[in-house]
């Protein structure tokens, strides 16, 4: 049996499905996080039913990709549990009386049910079920109230009796408002703390603010604990109990020779060096397990965060005016912060946008100025050792190649900008409870996907190393990255392995002793220059063959300029 | 009855705080639409919350929801704004 979670964006739906299927999925506080549906199982009685998150829908008429999907996912069904916010029973309505008209059993989770108190919104429940036909169950995703009724009243979702077709969205409407007037009340509403900041967030400057600060915050946030767990826990932990062993190891593999280099690479000065040695165990588990887990968590941590208490949708309204500079809008600010921390989650995200244009310009746009956390935390590491300036300069070159990039798209690419339409959901306190779930999804699914493609890199590097492959490359490679870039010839097998994992190319940066600025221009472009192999995947399906091809020519370009620029400029 | 004729506006131009009846929505099917679903229909109540510098989005409360709109599209809600009722202090 399939069962269906379906209701508006927002409405609490996905912390429902953790709570009924008891596993770790991912649900946030802005709509489109769930624009690749997540599958769960439930037991019910002997049987065990697949639950699936619906992407949130206004509508099943839809409006955007992410939209499409939801309703084609309806047909697919045996039964629809249908997420309604209590404390917005109105606008929820108008698609439960569209999915009545559907040949499906319904059951209705009248959620966040917790929040109608001090709102003052008081829901006659019984007669709600009386005059939708089908039963009706108050639940509070959050605190897990009511997910054991719900459970045990899904054999009672049926077809509604009263169901009737709408010939106009008028009609449709008519209906909901005399349903809303039968069954609710309002009375006096008590505010809380947070919705002063609510007001706050939405004044004209007191916006700006606020954003600022939260910026400040979270820059600060992931520094001081991404180099409090490096400087504390993961450096402490290689250093006294790895390296130890390793030398051991060294030791007996009589420090050198084929397999040693491999496994435990070169050492430098008769010690390991976790960033120069480049053997599958010094240098393939000290990058992903103490370089950037680190700040994958403390990134990973803020960023669910601000998703959980419903910033991310403010922050869109603010960067609003700037996005459409770039032929996009202001939500397309959600799929960039995501591509901060990894740009394949970034650029699938890209979906919640309206048109083609928008979401060929915006994931090019985070493939080409948006580092992921993996290699933001190598440039920190590496270029961080020659001053902080020089990272700033990283950052900034990207962020101006971002800005005139969008606005020469924005002119050149075909095709419409739709306008920001969103929803501002309310302030919530942080749902510690799926925010930590969450996070751990994350960083345990970084540790799995990323670990072995790092190790599998630097086995790759040590083998072309091995074969001379490296120096041929770099003959041919020469004239542009010695004439253009001023880089030694050598930095083409870090810009050639970026395709493979751009944290492990920077790591081949270490050991060959460049200047402040060949690290700052040899960073940048391999940051812009081509995407890494997961991500160039998410491009070719997301955009198809033709625009990918279109999106790397401007990589390619962009990336050919910049550095160029540099190498003048500093 | 010019006296009773309550003022029409968009969206853009109305004040901060104002609220006023929506009476229609310039634009094709898919606008109209989008709006529909999100409650922002003729006949319903909007507040304006607050608008953004340099022509940014406005945000508006219509029922218990808050809803930010790009300008240009604010530009197309056309809006019988309520009476301003004097403050007496």
């Amino acid at each position: 049996m399939r069962i269906l979670l379906v209701g508006n964006p927002n409405v609490g739906k996905s912390a429902l499905f953790s709570r009924l299927t008891g596993t770790h999925i991912i649900a946030s506080n802005y709509p489109g996080t769930t624009v690749e549906f997540t599958k769960g199982y439930l037991k019910l009685g002997d049987e065990r039913a697949e639950l699936i998150d619906v992407p949130g829908s206004y509508t099943l008429e839809p409006t955007s990709k992410a939209e499409e999907v939801a309703v084609d996912m309806l047909n697919e069904g045996d039964l629809i549990i249908n997420v309604v916010d209590a404390t917005n029973l109105e606008r929820n309505l108008n698609l439960t009386l569209q999915l009545l008209e559907r040949q499906t059993p319904v059951i209705v989770a009248l959620n966040m049910w917790d929040d109608t108190r001090h709102r003052g919104i008081s829901i006659n429940v019984a007669k709600l079920e009386e005059i939708l036909g089908v039963p009706v169950v108050p639940t509070a995703g959050i605190t897990g109230q009511g997910i054991g009724e719900l459970v045990r009243r899904l054999p009672e979702a049926k077809l509604s009796q009263n169901a009737c077709t709408f010939s106009s969205s008028d009609e449709r409407w008519a209906k909901v408002g005399d349903i809303v007037s039968q069954v609710q009340s309002l009375s006096h509403r008590h505010h809380r703390w947070y919705e002063s900041l609510e007001d706050a967030s939405s004044h004209r400057l007191g916006g700006i603010v606020i954003a600022l600060l939260v910026l400040f915050a979270t820059f600060w946030f992931v520094r001081f604990v991404g180099e409090g767990i490096i400087n504390y826990v993961a450096g402490p932990l290689f250093d006294l109990l790895w390296t130890p062993l390793l030398m051991k190891l060294s030791l007996a593999l009589g420090s050198g020779g084929f397999w040693h280099d491999v496994l435990i690479g070169k050492l430098i000065g008769g010690e390991i060096d976790y960033f120069q040695s480049f053997g599958l165990l010094s240098t393939g588990l000290y990058i992903p397990l103490a370089a950037v887990l680190p700040y994958i968590i403390a990134f990973y941590l803020v960023l669910g965060i601000l998703e959980d208490i419903g910033y991310l949708p403010r922050l869109a309204v603010l960067m609003d005016t700037i996005m459409h500079r770039l032929g996009l809008h202001g939500y397309a600010i959600i799929p960039t912060i995501l591509g901060f921390g990894c740009n394949v989650p970034g650029i699938m995200a890209t979906r919640i946008l309206e048109s083609r244009k928008q979401r060929f310009i915006a994931a090019t746009l985070i493939s080409i100025g948006v580092p992921c956390a993996a290699l933001q935390a190598m440039i920190i590491g590496l270029v961080g050792q020659q001053g902080l300036g020089y990272v700033a300069v990283v950052y900034g070159s990207l962020f101006i190649s971002w800005v005139i990039i969008g606005l020469i798209l924005n002119r050149i690419v075909k095709g419409f900008n739709p306008e920001l339409l969103v929803e501002i959901p309310p302030y919530r306190l942080p749902p510690w409870r799926v925010i930590g779930e969450k996070l751990w999804l994350r960083v345990s699914g970084f540790i799995k996907e990323a670990l072995p493609i790092v190790l599998g890199t630097v086995l790759v590097v040590n083998i072309l190393y091995n074969l001379g492959a490296f120096d041929a490359i770099a003959n041919v490679a020469a004239p542009v990255l010695t004439g253009l870039w001023g880089l030694p010839k050598e930095t083409i097998t870090a810009l050639v392995i970026g395709f493979l994992r751009k944290d492990v190319a920077m790591g081949m940066l270490a050991p060959l002793a460049l200047t402040a600025k060949q690290l700052v221009i040899s960073s940048t472009v391999l940051a812009m220059f081509f995407p890494c192999v997961a991500t160039f995947v998410i491009l070719a399906r997301e955009l198809g063959v033709r625009d990918l091809f279109k999106a790397v020519v401007i990589m390619l370009t962009a990336a050919l300029i910049i550095g160029s620029l540099q190498n003048l400029i500093l | 009855m010019a006296m009773h004729q309550n003022e029409q506006l968009n969206l853009a131009e109305m004040k901060t705080g104002q609220t006023g009846t929506v009476v229609g929505v310039l634009g094709g099917h898919g606008l109209i639409q989008r709006l529909d679903a999100l409650g922002i229909r003729p006949g319903r109540k909007v507040t304006k919350i607050s608008s953004t510098l340099f022509r940014g989005p406005v945000m508006l409360r219509v029922n218990n929801t808050q809803v930010a709109v790009g300008f240009g599209m604010a530009r197309r809600i056309i809006v019988e704004a309520d009476k301003y009722l004097p403050r007496t202090s």
